[in-house]
């Protein structure tokens, strides 16, 4: 009986599949898909690396307080933060006195109340508070930004498929669009306060380009010229640390978990063939499966409580 | 237990005698995982992944305890709170990250276990019991996670949230009040979130019942094997201690050290961007993907795209149920009475077969919804249920086993070096 409904079930869903590929090829070859302008002239991202690559990768601190700079002084105009804190920025290298100097006199200040009337106002910002919005509420930020919303870029380098090579991609990426591609797709081409970049997954974004010109962002002495991809590089490195700012001691922590199950592993193993050798082998068995050891393990721990003393295991 | 001649558990101390009068839980560890529990002596690797489920679902009940003592199930700091584990609660990105993976790994585990059953038919008579208890566990592990894949409300949880519960709309009359009911309101929200928090926790506890009844069932017969010749005397096993401690403790040491590298080096690699954005119910992602343990189950529902009598709807999510409650049934579809696959010629090609062909359905059910993707879940899904229902019972009614060893030591023997006979006896006995 169960065979028989089993038989009649699979039989059904069977069927049904193989009219709806059936149906489907049909439809396949009647009426073939258009090609589209994103499958045809979107970009993976470029390769690029950087020094937290890698299970033993490291943050380069130098680059990520020029990242630090760069968004500083480019991004933070339109994009929050809002999970990092200013007191993690002593993970890059600055010392407590300049991350206080940092909150103190960012861009833009903290909401807060009056103490003495209690109306809304605004403070300096202090280690202990999360970067502040760039703008006060969504409204706002699409008012401010041709109806677009710039993402929060705490977590970016992760929520995006891609990653740091991504945003950097996406940065340095900014290109007309090619005779070819408005040849085909003549819908493709950017509109009204949207830029053709080939990296972005439909091609038009809304953010004009951020970095338009070498030395956009003054570095301090001794560090590598202010090019396009310098800072592009940069500030995609500050990202993955604000994304994922333990990746140190994770790496660390990893390092020494896989050493420890390593000599776990073969301490664990070579106990294993020890215990299974006497199973395995024709040789007389010594050990658990033994019966003149076990009757002899007993008389020694019969002797040994006799004389009021504990027997190894 | 099982066997005449397990050993019954003799306490060496005082207090364990005065603790076997009174509470017998030595006595009972023994006779479960101790020296006490007879099991075949040719067990091969494959036979570890019961142990290792065990271990994970441990991890995940230890690491799922802390982290719910920072994590908040409120919409407006879900999100907010996940970020809060990883930045400021001590190590809390290494319990994160330790409990994401580890359901990951959890279901590697489980996927590996059932595929051991259905390839040595553990789930023939007398353990159909064992087998059906472990699809419970394995329904009760998919619901679970489901539910713990919502919690940090980001934009892959909720929109997975969204299309999961709205399987059940597609049922006629009932479907749609039933979704409002299981949700508690028109679409995931508080109501749904704290839901699904308050039976995240609770169900692990629940797999745990369904284990101690999984194992007990399992003792009465005894543990299946390679052969699937069944244990005939004393020569065909050995105690589970310290033979099976010592095998199941350096595997899982060594798996540990795969699930360490993936959780230290490749955190993120198993999960999906999205779910890094906060939910946003105005903004639907491009492609809405389960986690990948449940590809195959997508796949096969996003296979149906004909209104055949039914919608296709209604035909995907029967199909999807149906697909796991077949399971259940194996025991009386495949009646060949020779267990493992090793005897079996016909089964064994099949059973490849089947193995490609879910792992395709898992490509297909990660991939975007491009025609070829869904015409390869439409043949990889017909072949899923064709070989279950129908292939499986054909077979195991035409096929010529291979003839079967006449007792596990004496396949132990078979074509091996002398020294790997045990004890050198069973030569004597079974050549």
């Amino acid at each position: 009986m169960v065979r028989i409904l089993g038989f009649l079930v699979g039989l059904g869903f069977a069927g049904v599949l193989l009219i709806s590929l059936v149906t489907n090829l049909a439809q396949y070859i009647s009426e073939p898909p258009a090609p589209t302008a994103e499958h045809e002239f979107h970009l993976h991202p470029k390769e690029v690396s950087f020094a937290s690559d890698g299970p033993l990768g490291k943050f380069d601190r130098q680059q990520l307080q020029r990242g630090f700079q760069v968004y500083k002084e480019v991004c933070a105009a339109c994009h929050g933060l809002q999970y990092v804190a200013f007191r993690n920025l002593e993970d890059l290298g600055y010392n407590e006195a300049e991350v206080k100097a940092i909150a103190a006199n960012w861009q833009i200040e903290v909401p807060s109340i009056n103490p003495d009337t209690g109306e809304a106002a605004t403070r300096p910002a202090i280690p202990s508070d999360r970067f502040p919005h760039p703008y006060a509420n969504e409204v706002a930020a699409r008012a401010a930004n041709n109806n677009a919303l710039p993402p929060d870029l705490s977590l970016i380098t992760k929520a995006r498929e891609g990653g740091a090579p991504y945003v950097y991609s996406l940065l340095t990426g900014y290109q007309a669009p090619s005779e070819k591609l408005l040849e085909e797709f003549p819908s493709a081409a950017p509109g009204e306060g949207l830029h053709h970049n080939p990296y972005f997954a439909n091609l038009n974004i809304a953010m004009p380009p951020p970095l338009t010109s070498d030395g956009q962002v003054t570095y301090a002495e001794g560090n590598p010229e202010p090019t396009v991809e310098q800072m592009a590089k940069d500030v995609s490195a500050f990202l993955i640390w604000t994304a994922e700012p333990k990746l140190e001691s994770r790496h660390r922590a990893g390092v020494a978990s896989l050493l420890f199950l390593l000599v776990a592993t073969i301490l664990a193993y070579m106990s294993y063939r020890n215990i299974w050798a006497e199973a395995k082998r024709k040789v007389a068995p010594k050990g658990p499966l033994d019966p003149e050891h076990m009757a002899h393990r007993e008389d020694a721990k019969a002797d040994a409580a006799a004389h009021g003393r504990g027997v190894e295991g | 237990m099982s066997f005449a001649w397990a050993k019954p558990y003799e306490p060496t101390t005082a207090l364990g005698r005065w603790m076997d009068d009174r509470l017998p839980l030595p006595r009972l560890v023994y006779g479960a995982i101790g020296g006490g529990y007879p099991v075949p002596r040719n067990l091969n690797y494959l036979w570890n992944f019961g142990v290792l489920s065990g271990v994970f679902l441990t991890i995940q009940i230890i690491t799922g305890i802390v982290l719910a003592m920072h994590y908040y199930s409120f919409t407006g700091g879900a999100f907010w709170s996940v970020e809060h584990i990883m930045r400021d609660v001590n190590a809390g990105w290494f319990l994160r990250y330790a409990h994401a993976n580890g359901a990951s790994f959890f279901f590697i585990v489980i996927y590996i276990h059932i595929f051991r059953g259905l390839f040595y038919g553990s789930y023939k008579a007398p353990r159909e019991m064992v087998w059906m208890l472990g699809l419970v566990i394995y329904l009760l592990m998919m619901a679970t996670a489901f539910m713990g894949y919502v919690l940090p409300w980001g934009q892959m949880s909720y929109w997975g949230a969204q299309v999961i519960t709205g399987f059940f709309s597609a049922f006629p009359l009932v479907g749609e009040p039933l979704r409002v009911w299981l949700l508690g309101g028109f679409a995931p929200d508080q109501a749904a979130l704290t839901r699904f928090f308050s039976l995240h926790y609770l169900l692990p506890f629940v797999i745990a019942g369904v284990v101690v009844l999984h194992i007990w069932s399992l003792h009465i017969p005894g543990s299946s094997n390679p052969t699937g010749v069944d244990v005939k005397n004393e020569k065909d096993t050995l105690p589970f201690h310290p033979f099976y401690t010592a095998k199941d403790g350096w595997f899982m040491l060594a798996f540990l050290m795969l699930y360490a590298a993936v959780l230290f080096f490749l955190p993120n690699a198993l999960g999906h961007a999205d779910n890094y954005i906060e939910a946003n119910p105005l903004a639907t992602p491009a492609h809405i993907v389960p986690e990948w343990y449940f590809w195959p189950f997508y796949a096969i529902l996003r296979a149906f795209t004909v209104d055949f009598i039914i919608p296709a709807k209604l035909w995907g999510v029967l199909a999807m149920f149906a697909s796991i409650l077949l399971l259940f049934f194996l025991p009386w579809l495949d009646r060949s009475p020779v267990r493992s696959g090793h005897y079996r010629p016909v089964f064994k090609r099949f059973f490849w077969l089947l193995i490609v062909d879910v792992a395709l359905l898992g490509w297909a059910g990660g991939s975007a919804a491009t025609p070829t993707v869904v015409a390869v879940s439409q043949i990889c899904a017909a072949y899923y249920f064709a070989h279950f229902l129908i292939i499986l019972p054909l077979i195991s009614k035409f096929e010529k086993p291979l003839p079967l060893p006449s007792s596990i030591s004496a396949s132990v023997l078979h074509g091996e070096e002398e020294e790997s006979a045990p004890y050198g006896l069973a030569k004597s006995d079974n050549a």
